[in-house]
């Protein structure tokens, strides 16, 4: 495994599947909030369900009430394990702290691949893949 | 607050405006004088955001004066405008979880009309796009586009990180743009907003060559420019308060790129089901000149006035109300077309309101008709 180091965004550790989207990801209108799978019509990830896996994206999308979807995800038990950006931005770092979900960001994504078992320690700011 | 001895709500909100502040490079959190709470609609919250504005209320009170954005129904009225008992239910939820935390619960996208009008260079933190760019441009004050829990970590607290449009440096107009075309009126006005911001594209502009501009006209720009991806402040020469200098960049708007945005924001109907008027919410002046037009007339299609509440109180005592009430339209106080929950419900829009269109067409699927105000009336008593 390559430990990768990058910054805190919301505390946390977790583990779990990888899946990574080499495009950005929009919360609001982009993932079923209630079966956690990605909707967005064309996105790399239609059709994929994020729940419980370790999310891997640049950069978060589209409208702030996406930090809400989050929300929902996770009361629903559908939310990632965690995520992991390239550049994280408020929608999903408002998201990631309303709904407690450990996140990471400056890390070289391109290192990750999906399917791979990922850990992320957000405290530190360390991914493990 | 960090470390929760204020409890969970400030806990949480501290969290959120630190990971903001690290994540864009602020170098210290500042007080702010208001906040203007964005995501109030349960209609765009569902019941997740209901649930986590729950969770806050537990412990939670606003520490600086905290206004709330437009409703998705009128709080009074909601039956009238023919919103579903459910939503209603759980829209009221939604505002008794704000009342705990001690916000004024007047929703309205114009704070600025209602007592939430800071001076220029306070520093605020406001969600509601065309408020913050009201706020931005034509009261000197400064804030970035917040989003919903963003706001309401502000007002919990008192305090926002310092960076974007807090720091004189992010506030120099990058592009100046000369207007080369008579503008009279909010349509006029609300034309500019898409050519420019479409133009411009997040960049602030000076804007040159505009003579004169009423309160509601800015009103009108500042919705429209920030819809059409424009950056939220904008400069006008001799017009807006902050004295700032000429970028090298320039573009130019003529009268033929005005009509040409005017055109695109019509769909061609001849006849509509709906019209909409308030978006940015109507001024007082506003609400006089539609019961000057309506006087007499009879409005034969649903026609919405969307206003803040204590506008349509001081309606009520100028006698513009029971005009406008007696030619068949409905004040929406306390919401809009934006955030009512009203897809399918109507097949095309009247509206002078350039905003209105896009949110008319994105969200609820509507054909647009884009006209003044007397036309938009001409639409309704057809």
């Amino acid at each position: 495994m390559m430990e990768l180091k990058g910054r805190k965004i919301c505390a946390g550790k977790a583990s779990g599947e990888a899946i990574v989207s080499s495009e950005g990801v929009s919360f609001y209108g982009g993932v079923d909030p209630d079966t956690g799978v990605v909707v967005e019509k064309g996105h790399p990830l239609e059709g994929k369900s994020i729940a419980g896996k370790v999310l891997v994206f640049p950069q978060g999308k589209g409208s702030t009430v996406g930090s809400y979807t989050m929300y929902r995800l996770k009361k629903n038990g559908k939310a990632p394990a965690a995520i992991i950006n390239k550049e994280c931005e408020t929608i999903v770092a408002v998201g990631a702290i309303i709904s407690e979900i450990p996140c990471v960001d400056k890390i070289d994504i391109s290192q990750i691949k999906s399917g791979s078992i990922a850990e992320v320690d957000a405290e530190k700011g360390i991914v493990r893949a | 607050m960090l470390e929760g001895r204020h409890g969970n709500a400030v806990k949480k909100s501290m969290e959120i405006l630190v990971a903001l502040g690290e994540i864009y490079g602020a170098k210290r959190l500042i007080p702010v004088k208001t906040v203007q709470i964005s995501g109030v609609s349960y209609d765009n919250l569902g019941d997740a955001g209901l649930e986590f504005l729950a969770e806050m209320a537990k412990d939670g009170k606003v520490r600086v004066p905290t206004t709330l954005n437009p409703a998705g129904m009128d709080l009074e009225n909601w039956k009238v405008l023919g919103i579903p008992e459910d939503f209603a239910k759980k829209q009221k939820m939604v505002i008794d979880a704000f009342a705990k935390m001690g916000v004024t619960t007047t929703c309205t996208c114009t704070p600025y009309l209602v007592g939430n009008r800071p001076d220029v260079g306070s520093h605020i933190a406001w969600g509601e796009s065309s408020a913050v760019t009201f706020a931005n441009s034509v009261l000197g004050a400064r804030t970035n586009k917040e989003g919903g829990p963003s706001t309401i970590a502000a007002a919990l607290t008192g305090l926002t990180p310092e960076y974007g449009l807090h720091l004189d440096e992010n506030r120099k107009p990058r592009v100046l743009v000369e207007v080369n075309s008579e503008l009279d009126g909010i349509v006029d006005f609300g034309a500019l907003g898409k050519v420019v911001g479409e133009a411009t594209r997040g960049k602030i502009p000076l804007l040159k060559g505009i003579v004169h501009a009423a309160e509601d006209e800015m009103k009108a720009l500042s919705a429209s420019i920030v819809t059409y991806n424009g950056a939220p402040l904008f400069h006008v020469e001799g017009i807006t308060p902050e004295r700032v200098d000429e970028p090298d960049e320039k573009i130019l708007v003529a009268k033929s790129d005005i009509e040409k945005a005017i055109s695109e924001m019509n769909d061609g109907v001849d006849d509509v089901d709906f019209v909409f008027i308030g978006c940015p919410h109507c001024s007082i002046d506003e609400l006089k000149k539609i019961s000057e037009l309506l006087g007499g007339k009879r409005a034969g299609k649903e026609f919405w006035i969307g206003v803040a509440r204590p506008i349509k109180e001081e309606s009520d005592r100028l006698g513009y109300t029971k005009i406008i009430e007696a030619a068949g339209a409905k004040f929406a106080c306390d919401t809009c077309h934006v955030v009512a929950p009203l897809k399918g419900r109507f097949k095309a829009i009247a509206t002078n309101s350039a905003k209105g269109v896009y949110y008319g067409r994105n969200k609820n699927g509507f054909k647009t008709y884009f006209g003044t105000l007397k036309e938009c009336i001409g639409m309704a008593v057809k």
